[in-house]
């Protein structure tokens, strides 16, 4: 409040936002010595060489001026053969492809062109903490369904199907899964298209963690027929190709769709850093066998820090997907905060509380396992002493 | 020797890091203890796994006195056993710590360490240039060591992420 004109120079909407819960972990943590993070959600690797090498030179060679407002069309080009590829569905580079400031300007496009206000996106809990805020600024109405952790946080159509109302629009799909770590299957896939189809709903597919999917392929659901026409799919860089810095992804949508987000691109940020689009470029001509290595380093922590997990009393089922654990630590008696707080101040060891990402993530911590393994194991050991103190 | 998905994984675990404790392999390829040590075992017996060594850095060392030089050496293939007999005699001496068949414009590439270049040279005049077969040598002593299978020395990229994110 200014105290002479009593006005709100701050939106309403935006004053209605609740602060992020993982910023006062992140103020804790970073006031201790010491601290192993499990807290972070990105790629332990550095960018890989060729993709940097890429980059300085489009620097070296002078390429500092805007792009194509949807992107570098050669880049478009390139990652309309990356969707064919890898998850066989097909995409017009020069209309249906947009280039983004990541994954998450592609979300936040993707609602505001698509949202009239008060109509209802449905968002799944636990979820990846921008959607719902999002929703809310596109003027939309987030509408909360819970995914239980009985079921291994699986999408559970019935209960969608129990949230769809007259108003609703949308649904966000999340998989793999920040922060659960679950992969839909298939058949999940196919049930919330039949949903999709009947309620005349449009899908939004967050796949950015589509290249770190551990057993089989990643399927896309833009790749369930009938799905192309109702799904804007968004993926990017940033955790496949451990590229978060370069703030690069994209949507992927018909045109009609694909065209309303670039209408809002081209006044809100005219294009995506052309620099980092030189180096995405690299990524996806040259950059397949990196991905896969470290593809299997991940799997590999995966199976070792889950494992010791559910070793030391804390059940946790198997992540398909992404880099992170999500186990129970209900039988503590704590909540997900005391228990975050303490494993904090009092082994120094950071994870993130599952409440921050909806109430049905109480009773469970979040853990990146995108850390060394000497840290997974030092981890490991702490968090066993801190159990058997409790 | 064909090896099955979990043997390769274990080559690959090892070659980075041998000193993986045996529990921490078992968890990470998902076998029981048992079963993964019975297979490192058969590796080592197959000497796929042949040896486990240490990477040092001797520049660390203070007061440590070594010089390494790659050869060139251009050889006459001996009929019936080609270049296998002389590269036997070459890499039996200790000083020798590899010895490679290339392609290319020169035959074996010997790898030699010394105390000192004269050490070296000694060893190339005396040793080296006098076998039967050997045409030629050419010397390079190595200055620097930057990078070593696959490893880096000066590890510039520590971890920058900041503690929690979403
Ligand atoms: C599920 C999910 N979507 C989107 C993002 C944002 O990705 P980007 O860096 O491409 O904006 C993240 C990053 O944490 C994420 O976990």
């Amino acid at each position: 409040m200014n105290p002479q004109t009593k006005k709100m120079y701050v939106s309403e909407t935006v004053a209605s936002l609740k602060p992020s819960g993982i910023r006062r972990f992140f103020d804790l943590a970073s006031s201790l010595d010491g601290v192993i993070s499990l807290g972070v959600g990105e790629p332990d690797f550095v960018t890989s060489w060729s993709i940097r090498e890429a980059s300085i030179l489009s620097l070296e060679q002078g390429y500092t001026s805007y792009t194509a407002n949807a992107g570098l069309l050669e880049l478009r080009q390139e990652i309309a053969a990356y969707l064919r590829r890898k998850f066989h569905v097909e995409y017009r580079p020069e209309t249906e492809i947009l280039v983004t400031v990541g994954a998450s300007q592609a979300i936040d496009l993707a609602l505001r062109a698509i949202v009239n206000p008060g109509d209802e996106v449905i968002v799944v809990e636990p979820s990846f903490v921008a959607y719902e805020p999002l929703v809310v600024l596109a003027g939309g109405t987030p509408v909360i369904v819970h995914a239980s952790g009985a079921d291994g946080f699986q999408l559970m159509p019935a209960h969608i199907e129990r949230a769809i109302t007259e108003r609703t629009k949308a649904v966000i799909i999340c998989s793999p899964n920040n922060p659960t770590g679950t992969v839909l299957s298939p058949a999940e896939l196919k049930a919330l298209a039949r949903l999709a189809e009947k309620h005349d709903l449009l899908v939004i597919a967050d796949e950015i963690y589509a290249e770190l999917t551990y057993e089989g392929e990643h399927t896309s659901i833009a790749a369930v027929p009938g799905m192309r026409e109702r799904t804007i799919l968004i993926s990017g860089f940033s955790k496949g190709f451990a590229m978060t810095g370069w703030r690069l992804g994209f949507a992927a949508a018909p045109e009609e769709l694909l065209q309303a987000m670039l209408k809002i691109h081209q006044y809100a940020m005219m294009c995506a850093p052309t620099m980092a689009q030189y180096g995405a470029l690299e990524a996806l001509r040259n950059g397949e066998h990196e991905v896969e290595q470290m593809r299997n380093s991940y799997r590999r922590r995966r199976n070792y820090f889950v494992a010791s997990l559910n070793e030391i009393g804390l059940p946790c089922h198997l992540p398909g997907g992404a880099f992170y654990a999500f186990p129970s630590i209900r039988h503590t008696g704590l909540t997900s905060e005391q228990f975050a707080e303490r494993l904090l101040l009092e082994e120094k060891v950071a994870v993130v509380p599952g409440n921050v990402f909806g109430t049905s993530g109480e009773g469970y911590i979040r853990c990146s396992y995108a850390s060394s393994l000497e840290q997974l194991q030092e981890a490991i050991k702490r968090m066993k002493r801190f159990l058997e103190r409790l | 020797m064909k090896l099955s998905d979990k043997e390769l994984e274990i080559i690959e675990i090892l070659e980075k890091d041998a000193r993986t404790p045996i529990d921490v392999l078992a968890k990470m390829i998902d076998l029981p203890v048992e079963e993964t040590e019975a297979l490192v075992h058969k590796l080592e017996e197959a000497n796929v796994i042949v040896q486990y060594t240490t990477l040092v850095d001797w520049r660390k060392v203070d007061g440590h006195e070594g010089v390494t030089a790659m050869i060139d050496v251009k050889v006459t293939p001996k009929r019936g056993v080609g270049f296998d007999e002389v590269a036997e005699r070459i890499y039996r001496f200790p000083e020798v710590k590899s010895v490679y068949l290339m392609s290319g414009a020169y035959d074996l590439s010997v790898v030699i360490e010394g105390r000192s270049m004269a050490e070296v040279a000694q060893f190339v005049s005396e040793k080296l240039s006098t076998l039967d077969s050997v045409i030629s040598t050419t010397t390079h002593f190595i200055l620097k060591k930057y990078k070593h299978d696959g490893t880096i020395f000066d590890k510039g990229d520590q971890d920058r992420r900041i503690v929690v994110a979403p």
